[in-house]
């Protein structure tokens, strides 16, 4: 048993030289700018930088749109399955896993292939529309992990007994789903919100494919021309990364374990 | 659940048959807007790739583009993307494995196994341009560790041949996110093996081994194994790290397509699409095998 935990420290020490020590070298490298000593020079650069604002306030607003528009395709549609018909539940269920079957660089593809200017759907015409397109193709990303999200917290509260009490009541449809299911899986759409974000918010294929000025393309733009500035944007990245799945970790205490009734 | 309600429904039929019938197309309302949506954004774009790849330059139908995958180049792209997926699927399940065993099985501090979930939380979503850009930073020709191998044990890897953009840089790039990956799936597998079954082990006088070779990993294998091919699915799609990292010049397919959708690099939008088809049918199958082991192995995790 000794030697167990031996190795298993061997095997930890092991694990943690691996992960910790890209991250020690960018940050070292990150403070490398100024000649001779150590000093925050790129992350000035980098903060002080017009486009970074322009590129992250833009990614901003597109994650938080995808997170509405994930959230307004998703809870309805969860708890109709959950609620009315349980059969069609693997057929969505598949739906939700095909983005992680298909991959980013494919979806896009189509999308460019079939909502060109001379299509039925002529999104990618004017830029709103390809803003509009981006936020979907981001959507349909996320999709795998705000349905398992948003499901997960619909399984732990009693969706036939809250909706039945709802109607008595004299409630309709909108009412119930804004109203009484959606604060009840809040703190599970929250998390789906979160990891949303954080897969969106550096995001490179799509942006860039779609020609849209995101932080992903910024990111990848800085890389090909700077030397130090890439380091102090992988810090902010993984920083901004470890924020949210923080709040996902603080958020997951706050929700409720088990089920009132076992579905 | 599924059967309660298919029960009530039968029960309820008989004494209104109207207004079941009347009631069954609203139903359906509901979930409209999602399937529209997964049908306009998802489907039909895809589907259109796939019927482009059997059509040439005049829309007429050809295998053409399908044999045409073969030209040394796209071969090689394919060869390349194939191993680099496999070798880091392999090495990140190994070694995840060995970490997710160690935390939990292994007697450390159990604030120890918190700490290393969350941050394979934050590590298996850290991918693309910026963890590039920290690879780059350690282990570039100026990379910290390059330089510090090189000052105080006097080894150049670079001058050793290993190189940040080649296909060992690329596979210990992706493994950053890999292992990360697979601690968080196997955790819960690991979890599910019981203490029971190591005390029965005991008691009927298996030794440590025994009880490794014939309860444990039998146990994982399918969690396992399965986790390795969602693992080869997602380095396989990977295209940012990649990019970010060596730029146009390795020859793996995601670059190439990436190439091909931003310039046409191949003169024949139709050979595009049939390269697209390629990444579908390899993920794809990946995720049939995947999906397939999973439900072998939740047999046990109940």
């Amino acid at each position: 048993m000794k030697g167990n935990r031996f190795w298993a420290w061997v095997t930890f020490a092991v694990g943690i030289a691996y992960f910790i020590v890209p991250l020690v070298a960018t940050f070292e490298f990150s403070l490398r700018m100024r000649r001779g000593e150590y000093s925050f020079d790129a992350y000035r650069s980098v903060l002080g930088d017009p486009n970074f604002h322009a590129t992250f306030l833009y990614s901003v607003v597109v994650a938080i749109f995808t997170i509405l528009l994930g959230v307004l395709l998703v809870v309805p549609t969860a708890y109709w399955i959950r609620l009315k018909l349980p059969r069609l539940r693997p057929v969505v269920e598949f739906i939700t896993l095909l983005p992680l079957v298909i991959p980013a660089i494919v979806i896009v593809f189509g999308y460019i292939r079939t909502f060109g200017s001379n299509s039925t759907l002529p999104f990618l015409a004017t830029a709103r529309g390809t803003d509009a397109l981006l936020v979907i193709g981001y959507a349909t990303l996320a999709l795998p992990y705000m349905y398992r999200a948003v499901d997960t917290g619909l399984r732990t509260i009693d969706v036939r007994t809250l909706t039945e009490a709802a109607q008595i009541l004299g409630a309709g449809w909108t009412t119930i789903i804004a109203r009484i299911i959606l604060p009840n899986v809040l703190i599970a759409v929250l998390s789906g919100a979160f990891l949303t974000f954080a897969i969106v918010i550096g995001e490179f294929t799509m942006a860039s494919l779609l020609n849209r000025p995101a932080f992903g393309p910024y990111l990848q733009n800085i890389g090909a021309n700077r030397a130090y500035e890439p380091s102090a944007l992988a810090i902010i990245s993984f920083a901004i990364t470890w924020a949210c799945m923080s709040v996902i970790q603080i958020l997951s205490r706050f929700a409720p374990k088990s089920a009132n009734r076992p579905n | 659940m599924a059967n309660a309600t298919l029960t009530e429904t039968a029960a309820a039929r008989p004494g209104a048959p109207e207004r079941s019938r009347m009631r069954l197309p609203l139903n359906w309302l509901g979930v409209v807007p999602f399937f529209l949506f997964a049908l306009v954004f998802l489907i039909l774009p895809t589907f259109g790739l796939v019927a482009g790849a059997f059509r040439n330059a005049a829309g007429e139908y050809t295998l053409d583009n399908i044999f045409a995958l073969s030209q040394p180049k796209l071969a090689a792209a394919y060869w390349v993307s194939i191993r680099i997926s496999l070798v880091s699927a392999m090495l990140g399940a190994l070694v995840g494995l060995a970490i997710a065993v160690a935390v939990i099985r292994g007697g450390l501090p159990s604030w120890l196994r918190s700490a290393t979930l969350t941050f394979s939380g934050v590590a298996s979503n850290f991918a693309g341009v910026p963890l590039a850009f920290s690879f780059i930073a350690t282990l570039g020709r100026l990379g910290l560790v390059t330089i510090l191998l090189r000052d105080l044990f006097g080894i150049n890897i670079y001058a050793l041949g290993f190189n940040i953009f080649s296909f060992w840089g690329l596979t210990l790039t992706y493994l950053y996110f890999q292992i990360p990956l697979m601690i968080v799936i196997i955790t819960p597998a690991i979890d599910g093996l019981k203490k029971e079954w190591g005390e029965a082990a005991a008691t009927l006088g298996a030794t440590q081994a025994q009880y490794w070779r014939m309860v444990v990993i039998p146990v994982l294998w399918p969690s396992f194994l399965g986790t390795v091919i969602l693992l080869f699915a997602n380095a396989f799609g990977a295209v940012a790290t990649a990019y970010a990292l060596t730029g146009p010049s390795l020859n793996i397919v995601p670059i190439q397509l990436f190439a091909q959708i931003r310039g046409d690099v191949l003169y024949n939008p139709n050979l595009g699409y049939a390269l697209a088809l390629g990444m579908i049918v390899i993920t794809g199958l990946a995720n049939v095998f995947y999906l397939w082991l999973q439900r072998r192995s939740e047999r046990w995790l109940k």
